[in-house]
Formats: C-alpha cells, sequence, structure tokens
C-alpha cells in the first residue's frame, strides 16, 4: 500500500546524513564526554561541535547553548528555572494556545502559588503583544510566547513581545519547537533570552533538544547531579543523539529557504484543492503568518478522529488536535482558543508537509480526503448538504 | 490509539447503514447524542407488532470509529431479536466484542442507549407502557 506521512509537526523522520553523523557514537566512539582520555575527548569534540552547529543555526553564541532530552525538558527548564530564581511574588504571562510542556508547567506554578495570565488570541491564532504589555505586573518575571503553534502553525510577533520585555526588563522564553527548522530563527532578532527546541521535529532523534540561555540570565537548575554541561545540566551527555542534532541543525541552515519555499507551494496547492474539491471546507488560521509546511482544515459534518482513521486506512497519514483527557476526547484548547465552537473544533484535521513531501503526495491526498470526507458524511445523521432541508 | 480488527472491519464496512420512514407505525427510532460531544448516533428497527420480533435495524452515525463500529454492530445484534431480547443488550457486552479501550466506552453506552430508545419510541406509538429500567441511562 501506497502510505504517505503528513504528520510532520508530531515527528520527522531521521535524515540519512544525520544518522551517519550519529551511528560512531552508537558503536566505536563510546567515550564519555566527560572523561579525560582520547575515548572521552572524541565524544567531548562531537558535543562541542554539534553545539556550535545549533548555536549558529539561532545566531546565538555556543556557550548559551545546553542540551536537554528535547523541548518538554527546555520548556520546564526555562519557566521553573527563572521562576525559581526570582525572589518574592512572582507573575508569569503567557498565551492559551502554549504546548502542554508550558500550560501544564505553568499550572503546576499555579498550585506552589505562582499567579499566571494566559492571553487570549484572536480567530487567526495571534496574540496581541499590546495585551502583551497590558498584562505586565511590577511583580511580573517572565513572558513565555511560542514561536509557531503546533496545530495551526501560527507564527506570533516575538519581536514586537521581545521589545516590550525588554523594555519592562523582564524574561522572555519562547517554545520555538515548531519553528525550528521550518523557518528562520534568530535569538537577537526576536529579542529572546530563552528558547526551547526539539531534534525530532526537525530530522534528529527523539529524545535531544537544546535550549538557549542568553548570557547572565540567572536561572535556577531544573536537575541536579555531576558537573557536566558546567553543572548546569547534569547526566552524562547523550553524544550520539546531540552529534545527531548538531547535524540536522547544520541540514537546516544551509537548506532552510529553499526547503520552506518548496513545501509552501505544496501546502497551498494542497489547501486550494481541497477547498475546490469538498463542499465546505475551510483553513483555519488562514489570515495569519503560518509555518510553510501546516495546513489545519476544518471538514464541517464530521468528527476528526474517524477521518484520521478512515484516511489512515487509504494510506494517509494525518492528525486531529485532539487530546484524550478523563475519559472523554475533549476538542483542542488551540481551536478552541480561535473561537471554533466544539463540533468545528472536533472537525478539523491537521496536515503538516516535510523536507520529503512531494507532488505526488499531494495528489494523492487531493485524491483519498475528499472521498473519504464524502463517505463519513454519508453517514451521518446529521450532515445536510448546502440548500438540503432535513 | 490502537483500534482493534472488529472496531476496523466495522468501520470500512458498516453493516445496515441508513434511514427508515420515522412516521411508519411499525418503526421505532433513537436519536442520542450531541454533535458538541462528538457523536450523535441514529438507530431505527422496524418492528413486527404480532411477534415483537425486530425485523430491520438501520443506523446512521456521526462520531469516531468506535462509535460507528458500536452502532453498526447494534444493528447487527438487534435484527431477528424480540424487542424483550433487545433491551436486555448490555453496553459492556458492545465493549468486549469490539475490545473498546477505556476512553471509548461511551461510544458503547451511547450505543445501548440508541437501541433503547428506538424500542421505547416504537412502545410509545403501540401505546405500550415503557419500563422505567428501560429509559436510556443518558
Amino acid at each position: 500500500m501506497n502510505r504517505v506521512y503528513m504528520d510532520h509537526n508530531a515527528t520527522t523522520p531521521v535524515d540519512p546524513a544525520v544518522l551517519d553523523a550519529m551511528l560512531p557514537f552508537l558503536s566505536s566512539d563510546y567515550g564519555n564526554a566527560a572523561s579525560i582520555h582520547s575515548f572521552g575527548q572524541k565524544a567531548r569534540a562531537a558535543v562541542e561541535s554539534a553545539r556550535d552547529s545549533v548555536a549558529a543555526l539561532l545566531g546565538a553564541r555556543p556557550q548559551e547553548i545546553v542540551f536537554t532530552s528535547g523541548g518538554t525538558e527546555s520548556d520546564n527548564h526555562a519557566i521553573f528555572g527563572i521562576v525559581g530564581a526570582a525572589s518574592g511574588v512572582a507573575h508569569v504571562i503567557t498565551t492559551a494556545i502554549e504546548h502542554e510542556a508550558v500550560l501544564n508547567t505553568c499550572q503546576a506554578l499555579e498550585k506552589s502559588g505562582v499567579a499566571v495570565t494566559y492571553l487570549p488570541v484572536d480567530s487567526a491564532g495571534l496574540v496581541d503583544p499590546e495585551a502583551v504589555r497590558r498584562a505586565l505586573r511590577p511583580e511580573t518575571v517572565l513572558i513565555t510566547v511560542m514561536h509557531a503553534n503546533n496545530e495551526l502553525g501560527t507564527i506570533q510577533p516575538l519581536e514586537e513581545i521581545g521589545k516590550i520585555a525588554a523594555q519592562a526588563d523582564v524574561y522572555f522564553h519562547t517554545d520555538a519547537v515548531q519553528s525550528v527548522g521550518k523557518i528562520p530563527v534568530h535569538v537577537e532578532q526576536l529579542g529572546v533570552d530563552l528558547l526551547s527546541l526539539s531534534g525530532h521535529k526537525f530530522y534528529a532523534p527523539k529524545g535531544v533538544g537544546a535550549l538557549y540561555i542568553r548570557s547572565g540570565t540567572r536561572l535556577r537548575q531544573l536537575l541536579y547531579g555531576g558537573h557536566h554541561q558546567r553543572g548546569f545540566r547534569p547526566g552524562t551527555e547523550n553524544v550520539p543523539g546531540i552529534a545527531g542534532l548538531g547535524k540536522a541543525a547544520d541540514i537546516a541552515r544551509q537548506s532552510l529557504a529553499e526547503t520552506a519555499s518548496r513545501t509552501e507551494t505544496l501546502r497551498n496547492r494542497l489547501e486550494r484543492g481541497l477547498i475546490e474539491r469538498v463542499p465546505q471546507a475551510r483553513v483555519n488560521a488562514a489570515a495569519a503568518p503560518r509555518t510553510p509546511n501546516t495546513a489545519n482544515i476544518l471538514f464541517p459534518g464530521l468528527e476528526g478522529e474517524a477521518l484520521v482513521i478512515a484516511l489512515d486506512l487509504k494510506g494517509l497519514a494525518c492528525s486531529t488536535g485532539a487530546a484524550c483527557s478523563s475519559g472523554a476526547v475533549e476538542p483542542s484548547h488551540v481551536l478552541t482558543a480561535i473561537g471554533l465552537p466544539p463540533e468545528e473544533a472536533r472537525a478539523s484535521l491537521r496536515f503538516s508537509l516535510g523536507r520529503h513531501t512531494t507532488e505526488a503526495d499531494i495528489e494523492f491526498a487531493l485524491e483519498v480526503i475528499p472521498a473519504a470526507v464524502a463517505q463519513l458524511r454519508e453517514l451521518s445523521p446529521t450532515y445536510r448538504k448546502a440548500g438540503e432541508s432535513r | 490509539m490502537a483500534y482493534s480488527e472488529k472496531v476496523v472491519d466495522h468501520f470500512n464496512n458498516p453493516r445496515n447503514v441508513g434511514s427508515m420512514p420515522k412516521e411508519d407505525p411499525n418503526v421505532g427510532t433513537g436519536l442520542v447524542g450531541a454533535p458538541e460531544c462528538g457523536d450523535v448516533m441514529k438507530l431505527q428497527m422496524k418492528i413486527n407488532p404480532e411477534t415483537q420480533v425486530i425485523e430491520e435495524a438501520k443506523f446512521k452515525t456521526f462520531g469516531c470509529g468506535s462509535a460507528i463500529a458500536s452502532s453498526s454492530l447494534a444493528t447487527e445484534w438487534v435484527k431477528g431479536k424480540t424487542v424483550e431480547e433487545a433491551l436486555a443488550i448490555k453496553n459492556t457486552e458492545i465493549v468486549k466484542e469490539l475490545a473498546l479501550p477505556p476512553v471509548k466506552i461511551h461510544c458503547s453506552v451511547l450505543a445501548e442507549d440508541a437501541i433503547k430508545s428506538a424500542i421505547n419510541d416504537w412502545k410509545k406509538k403501540k401505546g405500550i407502557e415503557v419500563r422505567p429500567e428501560d429509559m436510556p441511562s443518558h
């Protein structure tokens, strides 16, 4: 069966060149990067070279990069770290559409007495920088706003928020897990003090990520242990993963512009094709600047999970924004935040393209999606075609 | 989430999809669930007034794969049964047959409710008393 993968915002395949860069550290070059002998020094060189690569991708200095286990750890480290280093009452500003790695971290802070403001977004999924300014309090210690949203691809106006944060002398963190490797991400331009990224979202393996920490930023460490990464993030370095992350960063830096423009052309073709071929289909957050690979489409009259299964049975992998919680499948908090009623949030699917997506893949999707949608609508007791009465 | 082979089978080849005239005195219609909750099931049965045997069953469902499979299975099970036998079908039997995971148990509950509500609709048409224990749980 022809299988097409359109779920790159969930994870990406490891690039063959990334795998090649990792393999020696999974076999012959197995040293601990903290050891002073030649085995260790080989591993150390790989880790430091990867640090240079990640720093170069972000326009940062190598000493400002800390390797972590991934996006979730980086987000936890940044948020708990800043708040933990603050003295007295603390207040954090974030948004309603953050990834759970940020949202649930903020909720944990609330339980320990920290005040958190969750800013709303408009119907395009964007935060108003002026709302950030208005939310500032004397005790605000951190603003954390994601760069690109995982479900919609919307890109937040970080530069403007960064200026507001700098004026107010408040630390500014961004979860850039969904933007790194897809669009240019430059820490100086964005004005961020901390930035989280995850390897497996841009063709490195799962289980490795990084946190950018601007020099001079005061934060408490998350983990306690040995003196690895200057004691800041103890734990023996994941040398194969880090080497892979470095290689993935090199590839992203070299090919980002070309990949982005090709992917955007394909994504736009997919969106146009679906609107033409599926009655009542709509693109969510179409008005916002978005990552070039992400399409979030509303198909009124069906339930998204059923469509994901129907498409998977036909060979197309995509996803809903729905997350299972407490026995019931709740509609996506992101789609709810842009104002979609629950039945529309449940009827929305995300297609996220990747570096290897081809025109033939788009044609395949445009063939199978309209048929699957029609099939499910046919099954529905409530769906009525436009103009048809009950 | 993994789907059992039986769910996939019903999802791919749903049995007894369709509608029957609601006004037919021998047809009972059950419509349960709400679109904002993610599932709506319509279950209809044509019942022989003499024998009380369910001669035909049709469904239409808006919902996830498990909801579609649960209602498809329900139509298969009620066909040929008497109303009393059909009223005895428990959601737990549907859970077992389709190997539904805990998060999908509500789909089986909805299917049981749809069976009860269709039969009760028919009973009302026939002037037969509806027992409180046969009222849908939701």
